[in-house]
């Protein structure tokens, strides 16, 4: 399998990026290469075994419900460009 | 050939949890904004998720209360999308392995116009655990929106229905009937106004025996009433295009309460393409044979299980049954009255109309107006009820032991409703004055001072005017100011005036 140049500026556009023709050439190639690492992956053979989800096969381990943060709302808007009335502010969202 | 309606729900349930699901920041609702928003909550850099026990725990009790299949292992997701309320970029979610498979809910649609009331089981697809977004709020912040963190991370439980309902009254007989299960067994705190209980309805139409519509999705509901409301305006619009010979776009639209009307949020083509994969943050939740036997032990009886065994072993009716299984402290107050009087058929009677009545009526402020804190969504809590089990209970035995009259005890609930001392029923009776004279000699000398006073009324009914027996009871009822055993001054009544 191998990647347009269109499906590259699709993702590109999903995750927001802004890319040059010349960007995109370039993770076009990257991506393909990687492409082709899964492909050398897949001509072995792993039936009867079970996917993984994750890379250690480990189960989740759960915390109590407690809570445990308290407010720390003046220290974390210290560093925020902009807050009104405890509201981070952001470029007007329209739906 | 008429128009068949095909709806599926998917209902956020917000869990009942003290901390938020990934993180240990206070779940608690109206705080000040951003007071609850810690650094997990904000997604500040290097910040991991460590998932809670209580969120988990409320997931396998809906599993089990829906006989629903509950995974051994279930994996956790990212969905991926932008908005300034979801900082991290992606919201985790479960997608391919969630942690309640399919389950069943049997739904009661009451009665409409010649229809009489039936009941359905509409399947439930899957159930899946996932935290919420923050708030953001549109008003002027000089051409900015203002973000709120506090709501983000807090859990949810997204439960999704088979496309089994067929009308509006259906999918609001199944919402209500979630919305009673999830209080029931404890996950969620029901409150529609505060958001805990959000409905998102798929809703198509198409003619039987043809393949499924083409759906449009109506987001973020929060009344029973805008459910139904916007699923009818749905229906209409969509049959309205249809027969005009148009074709239906696969849409999310809004409802809007002011109109009544559905309006296009988004079209297919800009559909959000979410790229779920799994989290790599997260390790699969692993649910033992061993924890969900614990959890199980801790569920109360169900409603549907109380239901039946109400109708097998009381006595009661369906419909009653059914009502006074709408919540669990109405439930636990009937059976509290029927073992106290040892009567369930009148103790039902009295909790369905009486004691409900009183709840609504009782439960209201000053100017009239249900109090919110009391009656929530039409189901006020057990703590609107004034009058303790037991003393409805005394109240019932002493009808039964004809002690009062049917008359008096509607008095006697109504005093106690209000009076400062609801447990003490016989010193009320006393002081009322609601004893009936059950003395045979004390009825008989009432009834021969009526019969002399009104010797022509007695030749009459003599001669045939059956009809004046009503006036000599009336007559008896105030000479005795109302305390005459009404069935023993019949009894006596007529033996008298038959000479």
């Amino acid at each position: 399998m191998s990647l347009s140049t269109q499906d590259v500026e699709k993702v590109a556009r999903l995750a927001r990026l802004a890319m040059s023709p010349s960007e995109i050439e370039t993770s076009r190639n990257q991506l393909n290469g990687i492409f082709g690492l899964i492909a050398e992956m897949q001509a072995v053979d792993t039936d009867g075994v079970e996917p993984m989800s994750h890379s250690q096969d480990l189960a989740q381990r759960l915390r109590e419900d407690k809570v445990t943060e308290s407010n720390q709302r003046e220290a974390f808007q210290a560093i925020a460009p902009q807050v009104e009335q405890g509201l981070f502010l952001v470029p007007k969202v329209i739906e | 050939m008429s128009w068949e309606i095909v709806i599926g729900l998917e209902v956020h349930v917000q869990l009942s949890t003290q901390s938020k699901i990934f993180c240990g920041a206070s779940t608690a609702f109206g705080a000040e904004p951003n007071t609850q928003a810690d650094a997990v909550s904000l997604a500040l850099p290097g910040v991991l998720p460590v998932l809670n026990k209580g969120a988990v725990e409320r997931a396998i009790k809906f599993g089990l209360a829906t006989g629903a299949h509950i995974a051994p292992r279930s994996v956790f997701a990212r969905k991926n999308y932008f908005y300034p309320d979801l900082p991290k970029g992606y919201q985790i979610s479960q997608f391919e392995l969630p942690v309640v498979g399919q389950g069943a809910l049997t739904i009661q649609v009451p009665a409409q116009g010649k229809q009489p009331a039936y009941e359905k089981v509409v399947r439930l697809t899957r159930a899946h655990l996932e935290e919420d977004a923050g708030k953001s709020l549109h008003e002027d912040f000089h051409g900015m929106t203002g973000i709120d963190l506090n709501r983000a991370g807090t859990p949810l439980l997204e439960i999704v229905s088979e496309p089994d309902m067929r009308s509006a009254a259906e999918a609001v007989a199944y919402a209500k009937t979630l919305h009673t299960l999830v209080q029931w067994i404890g996950i969620c705190d029901g409150n529609m106004q505060e958001g805990s209980f959000r409905c998102d309805a798929n809703v198509s139409v198409h003619k039987p025996g043809t393949p499924f519509g083409t759906r449009r999705e109506i987001k973020n509901l929060n009344s029973f009433r805008f459910l139904e409301q916007a699923i009818n305006y749905e229906v209409q619009h969509q049959i309205a295009v249809l027969e005009d010979g148009g074709s239906i776009q696969q849409a999310t639209v809004l409802f809007d309460p002011d109109t009544g009307e559905t309006r296009v949020m988004r079209t297919k083509e800009d559909a959000h393409d979410y790229r779920y994969f799994p989290d790599p943050d997260l390790l699969p939740l692993e649910i033992s044979e061993e924890w969900k036997q614990q959890v199980a032990a801790t569920l109360p009886e169900l409603p549907h299980t109380k239901q039946e065994r109400y109708v097998r072993d009381l006595g009661l009716s369906a419909y009653d049954a059914n009502v006074l299984t709408q919540s669990k402290g109405i439930a636990e107050y009937f059976e509290a009255t029927a073992q106290a009087c040892n009567q369930p058929k009148l103790a039902a009677n009295w909790v369905i109309n009486d004691v409900r009545r009183f709840m609504t009526e009782g439960a209201k402020d000053e100017n009239g107006e249900p109090a919110a804190s009391e009656v929530r969504d039409g189901v006020p809590g057990r703590d609107a009820i004034r009058v303790p089990a037991e003393s409805l209970g005394k109240l019932i035995s002493r009808i039964t032991d004809s002690t009062i009259s049917n008359a008096g005890a509607k008095k006697l609930f109504s005093a106690l409703w209000t009076a400062q001392d609801t447990t003490n029923v016989d010193l009320l009776i006393e002081q009322m004055g609601l004893k009936q004279v059950s003395d045979s000699g004390a009825i008989e000398k009432i009834v021969d001072e009526i019969m002399a006073a009104n010797t022509d009324k007695v030749a009459e009914y003599r001669s045939g005017k059956d009809k004046l027996f009503g006036f000599f009871v009336g007559q008896a009822m105030k000479a005795s100011k109302g305390q005459a055993n009404p069935a023993q001054l019949n009894e006596i009544l007529k033996a008298k005036l038959a000479g």
